[in-house]
């Protein structure tokens, strides 16, 4: 072995190895949360998933069980809010960017934009638990309780820390990240296209509807999976502002009920668990839960947008 | 039949609709970033940046020192072991060559860097906190950096990758044909030609983790003293944001809103930092 | 050019950062630092607290962190041996007994759940009894002017407002005490509910820690919640006048405590390393004792080898920091002022032995 061809080697191999500690990462993840999760998965099976009652503590009157689909059917409704709001929102700024801004407006305005995503979690918390939620429940909430009370999805007294406020809060965090791939993606559209659409005289506003944004549609519909992959993995800011309920009671029924999310269910709680119980193993399940959900949400998110997209950061071959 | 007027009138209206959509998104991060300041700002002093905290309830409620000094050693410990496995993974993806067999591994092991971004850091901290802290028996800044190095690896390969992929291949070509081995191209030639993308990719690896806080809950868990060593707990910004914000007494609250003005004045400057360093860059 | 300065700075700043933490590292503690850890309820946490902070005014060699993170938390702690001892108001149940075996139970103080509440215009002293306070948390009375409530206080007008209950959100001792209390207040709630750390709460805003609860109720109108006296007087917060069972209303006080306190706890206190699960101090038979009364607990194994990372040094300084905890002139001196019941005699005298049991490799531990 010449000297020269075994130092090539050893780069290209120790190069190798390292190239797969994501692999190796993600793999040790899917691991510890699978043998971590098969006690209570074993003990309860289907129930962990369908389930709605949450006892960790064995008391005389309530055996203990666990059923995750409260927390379940949190991070589904909060995450839909998110994109309820948080698209639209996104979209119009990636149209405005893209196709209405003056060009000298464009930086700092994509700038700013970008910036939401610096912001850390637990300071979208700190600012919902104090800020947010007094506006939203004297501006939003307290109006929508007294005129539309009626309806169920507006039910309840409203105080602030509930689904609404998660919800809101998830959309102000996916607006960078739905916004600046739209952005990406209406860019990706050939000029042709936009150039034959004026020719024939079409309005800025109607080139955009109906060219640009259906030749982007796959994209731009990545964008929003990936919006969504963010919201569910969301976990400081909404534990933050999103009540705390536990079992039943955090089946979010009303807009205005405290409720909770999987990911937040595992931040108030799993430091109370003892290791090698059966509360641990729930929480870890969540964790599973949480994990297969954001995986494969991310998964078709990045399908989708390299499918518009020529030159995305990791294509998949 | 639509005439020319309305259809201009709708252009108009998406006009103003867009960019209110645009202000509507801009308006909470100056909400955000004036409440911290205008609630942060009062605390910060020299004392502020360097006690430990006060006794809860207490009309003292010190400082956040210990809080920076755990997120400096955990950006520090991070960027040890995060930076060289990110980079080295980076390299395999970008320089792999045209090897059957070599590409791919690289496709497969970038499916993996991929899915590894899609990851909650709630559930890294869940398997740290088994891999690591159940090991060990205690809480530990190691745990707490490794879980953070777990979220910036995929962050600073791809980067890596990326970065590379644009140093022109005349560069690789030209370094070959004089006889430099391989991975001495990769090192002295490409490499330094890499150099803004792979600073940005390190500071933007940063300043995500410095905001980190639910790894952090389970791995070191927080406390009220300085460093001691790698078996105790040790205390970081986010956490002590997290758990100072739960507490009813006003000069704590009134910590929290001094700590996250300096988490959020070290993650700006981050940013700051990246953005100057990738300009004259194409792309993003 | 531009680029290298950035490159610069960056490297310039990981490197200040490495030599800060390090600096402070060096310098933050002496070499001879003995180091211990404690976890658990948030009950006693404004008593522990100063009691640490003076202690170490003492012994500056001894540093303690108390991480006041809930009873379930400090018990499952003690279970994994991350801790040196854990606090509870909740005493060990079977099940976490066999977790932890040979623990001392070593009661540090006594303090009372208050029930607080946020009515705008509605001073401290709303009349409640158990049972309507237990209705209330099942969700059975809904709004503030229920007849239920209004029956029991007639000179104040109760708002149409809907009742927004706020419970801990984490395992609390707290918890434990408050729904012991309704427990025996009311057989619906014994039934469908019951008493533990956690329970399955039919509505209300979670929070963590008693702090938290407080922060919650403080910050939201028409809210009651459950909250261990000393954070509602440093809050200044309202709070009900509990009907005992002599039929007075009692507010929650040092006095009205301490006659509890004394009534209850005078006979049959177990050992250190015995049971305490039945011990009770809730519904003192005084005519002006507050209903709501409970000891709280430092939990320590008796035999400190098992937990990894003892030493015999740390192992002496736990047990003298313990000793000083209960004695008359040391930690207790402090618990009067934020409104903490002193141990009394017997209960001193009960602790003292257990802590004197405490062992390190079979070796026992001088107290001082």
């Amino acid at each position: 072995m010449s000297p020269r061809l075994s130092g090539d080697n050893l780069f290209k191999i120790l190069a190798a190895l390292l190239a797969a500690s994501a692999a190796v990462i993600l793999i040790a993840t899917g691991y510890e949360l699978f043998v971590g999760s098969s006690p209570v998965l074993q003990r309860f099976g289907l129930y962990f998933f369908t389930g709605t009652k949450w006892n960790p503590v064995e008391t005389r009157v309530n055996p203990e069980i666990y059923g995750a689909l409260p927390y379940l059917l949190g991070t589904l409704v909060t995450s839909a809010i998110a994109l309820l709001i948080g698209v639209p929102l996104s979209l119009g700024i990636a149209i405005f960017l893209v196709e209405m801004a003056p060009r000298t407006l464009r930086v700092p305005v994509s700038y700013l934009v970008d910036l939401l995503a610096a912001v850390p979690s637990v300071i979208y918390g700190l600012w919902g638990y104090f800020v947010l939620r007094f506006f939203i429940l004297d501006y939003i909430e307290i109006p929508l309780s007294r005129y539309l009370g009626w309806l169920p999805v507006f039910s309840g007294t409203p105080q602030g820390l509930d689904v609404l406020n998660g919800g809101i809060i998830l959309a102000i965090m996916i607006i960078p990240t739905v916004s600046s791939v739209s952005r990406e993606v209406i860019q990706a559209v050939p000029i042709s296209i936009r150039e034959g659409a004026y020719s024939i005289g079409a309005t800025k506003w109607e080139v955009i509807r109906n060219w640009v944004l259906s030749y982007g549609r796959s994209g731009i519909f990545g964008a929003v999976i990936l919006g969504l992959g963010r919201a569910v993995g969301e976990t400081m800011a909404v534990t933050m502002v999103i009540g705390n309920a536990i079992g039943p009671s955090a089946i979010p029924t009303s807009l205005f009920k405290p409720s909770q999310t999987m990911a937040s269910l595992i931040a108030n709680n799993f430091l109370e668990a003892t290791p090698g119980t059966l509360e641990l193993s729930a929480y870890i399940g969540v964790g599973l839960f949480l994990l297969l959900l954001s995986l494969s949400i991310n998964v078709i998110a990045q399908v989708m947008v390299t499918r518009i997209l020529k030159v995305k950061g990791g294509a998949v071959e | 039949m639509t005439s020319y007027a309305y259809r201009k009138f709708k252009d108009r209206l998406f006009f103003v609709l867009s960019l209110g959509c645009v202000i509507i998104a801009v308006v909470p991060l100056l909400s955000i970033l004036i409440e911290v300041i205008l609630n942060g700002a009062p605390e910060l002093s020299i004392k502020f940046l360097t006690q430990t905290a006060g006794v809860i309830g207490s009309p003292d409620a010190g400082g956040i020192g210990p809080a920076i000094q755990g997120t400096l050693i955990l950006i520090g410990l991070t960027c040890l072991i995060g930076i060289p496995f990110g980079v080295m993974s980076g390299i395999f993806l970008a320089e792999h060559g045209n090897n059957r067999y070599l590409r791919a591994y690289a496709g497969l092991m970038r499916i993996f860097n991929n899915a590894l971004t899609g990851v909650p850091s709630i559930v890294v901290g869940i398997t740290v906190f088994a891999l690591v802290v159940l090991t060990l028996g205690h809480y530990s800044p190691l745990a707490g950096a490794i879980a953070l190095s777990f979220i910036a690896i995929p962050i600073v390969a791809r980067t890596t990758e990326e970065s590379l992929k644009l140093v022109p291949n005349s560069l690789r070509e030209a370094s070959l044909a004089l006889g430099v081995r391989n991975w001495r191209t990769t090192v002295s030639v490409v490499l330094p030609d890499a150099r803004k993308g792979l600073v940005t990719g390190a500071l933007l690896a940063v300043a995500r983790i410095a905001g980190e806080t639910a790894p952090l809950l389970m791995t070191i868990l927080g406390g009220q003293y300085f460093f001691q060593d790698f078996s105790q707990p040790m205390d970081a910004l986010p956490l002590r944001i997290y758990r100072d914000s739960f507490l009813n007494y006003s000069n704590f609250q009134a910590q929290a809103w001094g700590a996250a003005l300096v988490l959020i004045l070290i993650v700006l400057s981050l940013n700051i930092g990246v953005r100057v360093a990738s300009r004259g860059r194409l792309g993003k | 050019m531009k680029y290298k300065i950035v490159i610069a700075i960056v490297a310039i700043v990981v490197i200040v950062a490495g030599v800060v933490g390090y600096v402070y590292l060096a310098s933050s503690s002496p070499p001879t630092t003995i180091t211990l850890i404690g976890s658990g309820a948030t009950f006693p946490y404004p008593l522990l607290s100063v009691m640490i902070s003076h202690y170490h005014e003492q012994n500056t060699t001894v540093q303690i962190t108390y991480d006041s993170k809930g009873s379930g938390g400090g018990i499952s702690d003690l279970e994994s041996k991350l801790v040196d001892f854990a606090a509870s108001d909740a005493p060990l149940g079977a099940t976490d007994m066999a977790k932890a075996p040979g623990t001392l139970h070593i009661p540090e103080t006594i303090g009372a759940v208050t029930i607080a509440y946020n009515l705008p215009g509605i001073p401290t002293g709303l009349h409640l009894t158990g049972k309507v306070i237990a209705d209330i948390f099942a969700g059975n009375v809904t709004m503030w002017n229920d007849s239920e409530i209004q029956n029991l206080n007639s000179n104040v007008t109760l708002p149409a407002k809907s009742i927004i209950t706020v419970h801990r959100s984490d395992g609390s001792g707290t918890t434990f005490i408050f729904t012991g209390y309704l427990s025996v207040s009311s057989p619906a709630w014994n039934e469908t509910i019951g008493q533990g750390k956690t329970v399955g709460w039919p509505m209300g805003l979670g929070a963590a820690g008693n702090t938290g609860v407080a922060q919650d109720v403080n910050n939201t109108q028409y809210t009651i919640g459950y909250v261990e006296l000393a954070y509602t007087l440093q809050n200044g917060m309202t709070v009900a006048a509990v009907q005992n069972p002599t039929g007075n209303w009692i507010l929650p006080s040092l006095n009205t405590i301490q006659l509890a306190v004394q009534t209850a706890a005078s006979s049959g206190l177990p050992a250190g390393n015995q049971s305490w699960t039945n011990v009770s101090l809730l519904n003192a038979n005084d005519p002006q004792a507050y209903p709501i009364v409970s000891f709280t607990y430092l939990l320590v194994y008796q035999e400190l080898s098992v937990i990894p990372g003892m030493t015999q040094t740390r192992a002496t300084a736990l047990v003298q920091f313990l000793w000083w905890v209960v004695q008359p002139n040391g930690g207790q001196q402090y618990s009067s002022s934020l409104e903490y019941v002193p141990l009394p005699a017997n209960v001193v005298q009960i602790d003292e032995a257990s802590i004197q049991s405490i062992t390190f490799n079979g070796q026992h531990l001088p107290t001082s």
